[in-house]
């Protein structure tokens, strides 16, 4: 049970129970809810209107009828893409990528946040000085491209998967959480003779994947948004298959770009099947973790509040 | 924000500080349980066990922790001895240390950046688009937590926070082909409806104000979330008291919740004050267009194309270096101002 939800149903007895509730709140109310729809629709009508132009024909683009319903009702963009060897290939690849970092990240995650716990673990604390102190400073864009550079890195998908595969942010939550695993269940586990590893795997996974579902999807929001070291990694023409979707997107934007002025008068797309197509590849690029986050949602807030409870 | 470690995702550190006010309180117990009784002795005698038996109990964990060592060393501390390039000549075929000195004593590049006018720009572009990012921005999610606290239908909240947190999930680069199309001069959705035809993204003031809009517009309902878990640690009984005493809904805000997340608000600022230096990279470089470069080009872009693009990697590791040091510097004077205050600071 989240806190969150705790709250609200505290707020939600008192109205009930009528008791404290005047007319004066009632106003109030109403204009707090008409404020956050206001901002809610906000957030959610420009991707209405990216799908609306996906569905529209390239007639109606140009004359920029569109708006939040679709005109010339077509799936024409959306066949484009699927048949378009360039779009569907870098689709595949960028879920392949995304799907083999998370699995990674989450791996080491957990590797390098459960040796912490162990108050006894020595040199404990030189190593979480060694991974605390990579927050606050770092080397800085150029020394990593060096290093990649000198590892052999550059233009090979590893510069996508290995520079960030752990964040010490994530690090930091999954420690805490696992802090906030009561330590007798250790305790009894290790009298029952179960090394780290059991307890590891027989304690503390079960009792968190709330949390490990919060940091995948921290972690594969990451890698599927993830565009500048892909530019700035993936140099040669030879990369250019290893380019995620979000590269290949921007890339297919800037192309479409011709002069200053088009820029400033048009917007980034330079004729209308171009336009619907790229807004079919948006919603491509943008479906999978709108479709996702939503049902892990309740999984982080509750991960986040219980860690606020129990500490 | 995936590339730069240096962009904190506030509402991640925030999770840390709520959850951990005092790093960690298991092993508090643990060292009270010492103090006192039986336990004392069991402690101490498993800090003095021998090596090898210890090894045999222990030594897995060593075993779980060397990938993650490995990584921390190769891709965050072998990066800081290539800082040195900074101090030498413009050679990344060698190894830095074995690179002549550069002139000056080694800080020609420091000073060829301070003498270079695009950098001063790019200097006073992101100390620009920070400021207003902390002035304008910051507040935001703050009213927004605020006003979600105050919403009297939870099924309507739910569903709200879902929305609020949907621009959160999409890229800079997905958010400027939309604005980009929305707000674009003579044919953009928004001027079409308005029937104007604002420059949104064609002067350098009109795009800095976008810049800021679109920050707050993707960020503002995700950093709530921050401020929502703060405020579930207030204490109901507050609000019954300040009922009782008669409080209107504004007094409640004031003089409980507004307190009861004023730590939260402090951490944040700090860390906001940390980074004044630091500079993401998606989000100035996908929105910018060659009318606005003079608003929108950062530091991170300039190091982009110098050293990148233009292979001057000691002129931009200098660059980075200094960016680097500066933010650790504020960092550390920001929260050494916010505990003079009487606050509880990051660490």
């Amino acid at each position: 049970m989240s806190t969150i939800t705790h709250v609200e149903t505290t707020n939600g007895k008192k109205l009930r129970d009528g008791m404290i509730k005047s007319r004066k709140t009632r106003v109030g109310d109403v204009i707090i809810a008409l404020f956050i729809f206001i901002t809610m629709l906000l957030c959610l009508l420009p991707m209405v209107h990216v799908l609306a132009c996906s569905l529209s024909s390239a007639d109606a683009l140009v004359r920029n009828d569109v708006f939040l319903w679709p005109k010339g009702w077509n799936i024409e963009a959306y066949k484009t893409v699927l048949t378009t060897q360039k779009y569907v290939w870098s689709l595949e690849w960028t879920a392949i990528l995304t799907v083999a970092c998370t699995l990674l990240s989450i791996t080491l995650t957990v590797c390098c946040a459960y040796p912490l716990i162990y108050e006894n673990l020595r040199g404990g604390k030189f190593i979480n000085f060694i991974i605390l102190f990579t927050m606050y400073f770092s080397a800085g864009t150029i020394p990593n491209y060096i290093l990649l550079n000198n590892l052999g890195f550059l233009n090979t998908p590893w510069c996508m998967i290995l520079p960030n595969c752990i964040s010490v942010f994530n690090v930091i939550i999954m420690r805490s959480f696992f802090f906030g695993v009561p330590d007798s269940l250790r305790e009894a586990a290790e009298i029952d003779g179960a090394g780290p590893i059991r307890v590891l795997i027989k304690v503390y996974l079960p009792l968190s994947l709330p949390v490990i579902a919060t940091l995948s999807l921290f972690y594969a929001v990451g890698r599927w948004n993830g565009f500048s070291d892909a530019l700035m990694y993936l140099k040669s023409s030879k990369a250019e298959k290893y380019y995620p979707i979000q590269l290949m997107l921007y890339n297919v934007i800037k192309n479409s770009t011709q002069t200053t002025e088009q820029v400033a008068q048009e917007g980034f797309f330079d004729n209308g099947v171009s336009k619907t197509i790229q807004m079919a590849t948006v919603m491509f690029a943008t479906v999978p973790i709108l479709v996702v986050y939503p049902w892990l949602q309740r999984y982080f807030v509750t991960g986040v509040t219980i860690g606020a409870v129990k500490g | 924000m995936y590339l730069s470690l240096r962009i904190v995702p506030h509402s991640l550190l925030f999770v840390w500080t709520t959850m951990f006010p005092e790093y960690p309180p298991e092993r508090k117990m643990n060292l009270d349980r010492a103090e006192k009784g039986p336990a004392n002795k069991a402690l101490s005698a498993r800090s003095r066990m021998p090596w090898n038996i210890y090894m045999r109990r222990y030594g897995t964990l060593y075993l779980l922790l060397i990938l993650p060592i490995v990584f921390f060393v190769l891709f965050r501390y072998t990066p800081m001895a290539y800082i040195l390039l900074a101090f030498k000549k413009n050679n990344i075929l060698k190894a830095p240390w074995l690179v002549d000195w550069a002139k000056n004593s080694g800080f020609e590049w420091f000073l060829k950046a301070f003498k270079d006018k695009t950098f001063i720009a790019a200097l006073k572009n992101t100390v620009f688009l920070n400021l207003l990012d902390l002035i304008i921005g910051m507040p935001m999610p703050i009213i927004m937590a605020l006003f979600l606290n105050e919403l009297a239908y939870p099924k309507f909240k739910r569903v709200a926070q879902t929305i609020l947190y949907l621009p959160h999930f999409l890229s800079w680069v997905i958010i400027s082909s939309i604005t980009l199309r929305l707000f674009a001069t003579n044919d953009g959705l928004i001027n079409k409806l308005l029937g104007t035809s604002i420059p949104f993204v064609g002067t350098e003031g009109n795009w800095r104000a976008t810049y800021i809009f679109l920050g707050i517009w993707k960020e503002c309902g995700w950093n709530t979330i921050i401020y929502l878990a703060a405020l579930t640690g207030i204490n109901p009984e507050l609000y019954e008291a300040a009922e009782v005493d008669g409080a209107t809904r504004l007094q409640k805000i004031w003089h409980v919740t507004l307190p009861g997340i004023r730590s939260t608000i402090i951490i944040l600022l700090i860390m906001n004050l940390g980074h004044i230096l630091g500079s993401e990279f998606d989000r100035p470089f996908t929105l910018s267009n060659p009318l606005v470069v003079g608003a929108s080009k950062t530091i991170s872009i300039f190091v982009y194309e110098r050293g990148i693009k233009g292979t001057q990697f000691s002129l931009s590791t200098a660059v980075g270096l200094f960016q680097s040091v500066v933010c650790v510097i504020f960092l550390l004077a920001s929260n050494a101002l916010a505990k003079r205050f009487g606050e509880r600071g990051v660490w």
